[in-house]
């Protein structure tokens, strides 16, 4: 394939890799989107293998099958409530390929760069190679972060802005002495491995509940090592895709930023966990009262009674996998007429858009699935809000409390409901740390226990109400004829 | 107790206290005329008992309010014979009504009585009590903070006051609540003003909506105007600037010309409308007169006029206490025991209330008059004899809202002049860096640093409009096609396979595809979930 059509069809898959993206902005255009997505990929990797550039097709061949297979393996075992870890783990793949491809680009024998070109071209290696690296190991501790092989907690080393300043310090240094000094290779290697601990050192000090932003923000680094890469190897194809892919994952991390009230910096150089701690040991704003603990029964006689319910479900219905049973109980309210509807917090659960995803492999229909903002000014008209396995997303203090660590955060303004039930383990403090003055209010109930158990267990008192109330209206029924 | 008792002393007291903790309550038959109430029903009696109290209630206490002994008997109540039996038995009394004199005598020296007492109108009755040595905890005196509303009888009273008034409205009222268009012609809705939208008039308002009244509702407070509308009535409103809201949730008296115009809106909706429910109470004082007798002179014949205010003298001139008649073809209902015509229901949310009172003073085990509880001080009107009425004022009387407010706007503006500052900042910062690029990069590295910088502005024109519910599908279909990162593996693929470049361009291919394998895979399952 001579190098002109290689490049018309590079162009051709950018433009399906910008439909795509375009495409998953809405639900009805998402899986159009997709299909665009793997358009894109196949020409891209059809031209580039049929191109003058390519010959080894055995080597090619004996990597490419084993990879799509596991791949598929992957996409097909992995559960929607671990979605979290999958993505982590394939963005260290990119990470991984992008330190790879440095490497290999700069061990590639013929170069024919003098100059300004070559100076230009092994900045690309040596940035290209960073990222990646960082982007590797990060991904790998989300990965151990969200699958709980690692604790949850971030891990806060003293000095530690200190110490990964040094390390960046470090990696320039090394760069510079790449660029100058005869042999290349050793410097290049000495940053990757200060680069792969960086990446550990950077993610292992973000919270749990912080997740959804590391997430995104890996996505975006592996973009941006693509895009590296792109320059390095002077192909257009790779800089647009890793720039879209880059600026897109940017977006997400600032709309989670954004959502959670915090700076996109003091979320990467983590430390959440820091100043709740010493918000806590003031102890000045511990919330007061009791909480009123409730039953199974009462709250599905709650449910039955209410005419508008509105659900909230938290990271605890992944963890209990209750998605399934919250489906049914769904249905069975709506079908007696009820308006039931759920409310997402934008980072409720470990990566955005989580719940949205748990509850659509549950069957829920995803128009009665709403956004904060497109709920919160309902709750005042709302019967009952189920609140299963979510805290900070619910917490007043948000709201009331300037000095609560999550103060200022948009929260679900739950409270304004004639009444609330929260399902929850204890009365714990959520991932942020701080207590939440809603299980002491008035219309507040608890509802403790394993989230799933309890919901399955409102669902047959549920159904069997409804049973019964069928059985009576068939009687009345009769009579009537 | 003071804190230097030293700890033996202490003890001893604490033993003594234990003795003498008082166990059982006593529920009356109420000796009110007409007072069918009780102050427990078989339902809160179970709750009691889970405190620990032992129950004693007086034979047919609950018969007006359609509970049998019988039914007290199944949740566990002794059964006092008589009066006499029970009052002197009792350690707690619970009650509805205030005491009546002879009630007061049967008080054994040094016991507690719960009822309510309205200390501010029944001084005689405070003295009476007091000379029993009795403690008494006035549930009309529970302060009105958020903490106590599940204590708080008045509201629960009032909301059945409010929606018993438009019970009694309807049935005095000769026509339909809601318009009709029938076969034998059109029936209009009833128009019904309701005055004062504190609890009572809420409950009015809400009864009278879902009977199908067109509802309008007027209060001097302008912050009930959203509670007035939620319930689906429209809000009268004065085009005079004056805030009516007092303390603890209640209207103060308000200015001469305020109350002329309020008058003059009065007037004019009492020709129009059919029913009239007042509810307007300002606390210690006798109610306000609202509608003049010039007012219901020009209401229609047949309509109705329900004076909840009645006890307090009533909001309408002609308001008969506890009475109901004609004033030249109006109705006027005075009646003021509209709780207790719903004795059942009102029985219980009493009792519920005076359950969680008990609760919040420790239940059987740590029974306490605890002074320094906000809620039971202010209940505590006789303290082993003392009075203890009124209560000292609570520092904070009133929330004062908005008081955060501007410093919070200030801190808000000033992030915003920051913002700007470090976007301008940046701004010039891009431009620089720009310009060094121009000066220093050759120009094929230029070409494709254009195309690197309009794809991000594609990427960031395109993410903004992906609804947060498809995040994750985003994220994966993302993560899949950054997985072109295989294409410069697959440029590395030399020709000779043992070459370290080779190798590792081979691995990076094979890490790659597992990475765009799975990542459209898995957006896909993911995809097909969604469905409306």
């Amino acid at each position: 394939m001579s190098n002109n059509l290689v490049t018309v069809a590079y162009i051709a898959a950018s433009a399906l890799f910008i439909l795509s993206l375009g495409g998953l902005s809405n639900q009805e255009t998402a899986r159009k989107g997709n299909l665009f997505g793997i358009a894109g990929m196949a020409i891209a990797f059809i031209a580039t293998a049929l191109s003058s550039q390519v010959t080894e097709y055995t080597t090619l061949v004996a990597a490419i099958i084993p990879g799509a297979i596991i791949g598929a393996i992957m996409a097909a075992r992995v559960a929607m409530t671990s979605m979290p870890e999958l993505v982590a783990i394939l963005h260290s793949f990119v990470g991984l390929a992008a330190v790879l491809v440095g490497l290999s680009n700069y061990l590639q024998p013929e170069s024919t760069l003098v100059g300004v070109e070559a100076t230009i071209h092994e900045i690309e290696i040596f940035i290209g190679v960073f990222i990646g690296a960082i982007t590797f190991t990060g991904s790998i501790i989300a990965f151990g972060k969200l699958s709980g092989n690692i604790g949850s907690k971030p891990l806060l080393l003293p000095a530690r802005h200190l110490l990964n300043l040094s390390m960046l310090g470090g990696s320039i240094f090394l760069g510079w002495q790449f660029m100058t000094g005869a042999n290349g290779l050793q410097p290049l290697l000495i940053m990757t491995a200060i680069a792969c601990v960086l990446g550990v050192h950077l993610v292992m000090a973000i919270g749990g509940a912080d997740m959804p932003v590391v997430i995104s923000m890996l996505n975006s680094y592996s973009g941006w090592a693509a895009a590296a890469a792109g320059f390095m190897l002077s192909n257009d194809l790779l800089i647009i895709t890793g720039a879209l892919v880059g600026s897109s994952g940017a977006i997400l991390s600032y709309i989670m930023c954004n959502a959670m009230n915090r700076s996109f910096i003091s979320v990467i150089l983590g430390g959440f966990g820091e100043g709740s701690s010493s918000s806590a040991s003031k102890g000045s704003q511990a919330p007061q009262g009791e909480a009123t603990p409730t039953t199974v029964e009462e709250t599905a006689e709650l449910l039955s009674n209410a005419k508008t319910i509105v659900i909230v479900p938290g990271y605890g219905m992944a963890v209990a996998q209750a998605q399934h049973a919250v489906s049914d109980i769904t249905k069975i309210l709506r079908k007696r007429g009820k308006e039931v509807r759920f409310g997402i917090h934008p980072v409720a659960g470990r990566m955005p858009g989580h719940m949205n995803v748990l509850l659509a492999e549950a069957n829920v229909p995803y128009d009665i699935v709403l956004e904060m903002d497109e709920i919160n000014e309902d709750f005042p008209d709302t019967d009952v809000v189920l609140v299963i396995g979510a805290n900070d997303t619910v917490n007043p203090s948000a709201l009331d409390d300037p000095d609560s660590p999550i103060a200022g955060m948009p929260v679900m303004e739950v409270w304004k409901a004639e009444n609330v039930v929260v399902m929850k383990r204890s009365l714990g403090i959520g991932y942020a740390g701080v207590d939440n003055p809603l299980f002491y209010m008035e219309n507040n109930q608890m509802l403790f226990g394993d989230a799933k158990q309890n919901v399955s267990a409102i669902l047959s008192k549920l159904s069997e109400s409804s049973n019964a109330k069928s059985a009576t209206t068939t009687e009345k029924v009769l009579v009537k004829a | 107790m003071t804190v230097t008792v030293d700890r033996e002393a202490a003890n001893s007291e604490q033993l003594a206290e234990a003795r003498k903790q008082p166990r059982k309550l006593g529920i009356p038959k109420e000796v009110y005329p007409n007072e069918y109430r009780v102050a427990a029903t078989p339902d809160t009696v179970k709750k009691l008992q889970k405190l620990g109290f032992e129950l004693l209630i007086e034979s047919g206490a609950g018969e007006a309010a359609n509970f049998s002994n019988d039914a007290y008997e199944q949740a566990g109540c002794h059964i006092a014979p008589n009066a006499q039996a029970l009052w002197t038995e009792a350690d707690i009394v619970l009650k509805v009504r205030p005491p009546e004199d002879q009630e007061i005598e049967s008080i054994p020296e040094g016991n507690t009585l719960i009822s309510f007492i309205w200390p501010a109108q029944n001084q005689q009755l405070l003295e009476k009590l007091a000379s029993r040595n009795a403690t008494v905890l006035a549930m009309d005196a529970v302060p009105r903070i958020s903490r106590a509303q599940k204590m708080d009888a008045l509201s629960s009273m009032a909301n059945i006051a409010g929606y018993r008034a438009v019970i009694e409205a309807a049935n005095n009222f000769g026509r339909f609540f809601t318009g009709q268009i029938t076969a034998a012609g059109k029936v209009p809705p009833a128009k019904v003003l309701v005055i004062g939208a504190g609890v009572a008039g809420l409950a009015a308002i809400g009864a009278a909506r879902s009977l199908g009244a067109v509802v309008r509702a007027f209060d001097t407070r302008p912050v009930v105007k959203e509670q007035v509308e939620s319930l689906g009535a429209e809000f009268l409103e004065l085009e005079f600037e004056e805030d009516g809201t007092g303390q603890g949730g209640y209207a103060k008296t308000m200015s001469k010309e305020f109350i002329e115009a309020e008058m003059a809106l009065f007037l004019e909706q009492a020709k129009e409308v059919d029913i009239i429910i007042t509810t307007a109470l300002i606390p210690g004082k006798p109610a306000p007169k609202l509608i003049t007798t010039a007012m219901v002179e020009s209401m229609k014949e047949g309509s109705v006029i329900v004076d909840l205010a009645a006890e307090q003298g009533g909001n309408c001139q002609v308001t008969k206490p506890n009475e109901i008649y004609k004033y030249k073809g109006v109705t006027i209902i005075g009646l003021t025991d509209l709780p207790s015509r719903m004795a059942a229901q009102s029985s219980q949310l009493y009792g519920t209330n005076l359950w969680h009172l008990l609760k919040d003073m420790g239940g059987a085990e740590d029974y306490k008059v605890d002074f320094e509880d906000e809620v039971v001080r202010g209940a505590l009107i006789l303290h082993e004899g003392k009075v203890t009425w009124p209560p000292p004022k609570p520092s904070n009387p009133s929330p004062t809202p908005a008081k955060s407010q501007p410093s919070t706007v200030k801190a808000v503006a000033k992030e915003a002049e920051k913002k700007s500052d470090s976007s301008f900042f940046w701004l010039i910062l891009a431009g620089l860096a720009l310009v060094g690029i121009g000066v220093g990069a050759p120009s094929s590295f230029l070409s494709h640093f254009t195309v690197f910088v309009l794809a991000c502005f594609v990427g960031w024109q395109v993410i903004w409009n992906v609804t947060p519910a498809l995040h994750t599908p985003l994220m994966s279909v993302t993560n899949a096609i950054s997985g072109i990162i295989i294409i410069g593996g697959m440029l590395q693929i030399g020709s000779e396979i043992t070459s370290p470049a080779t190798i590792l361009g081979a691995i990076a291919i094979l890490v790659g595809t597992i990475n765009i394998s799975g990542g459209f895979l898995v957006t896909q399952r993911m995809l097909k979930m969604f469905q409306k």
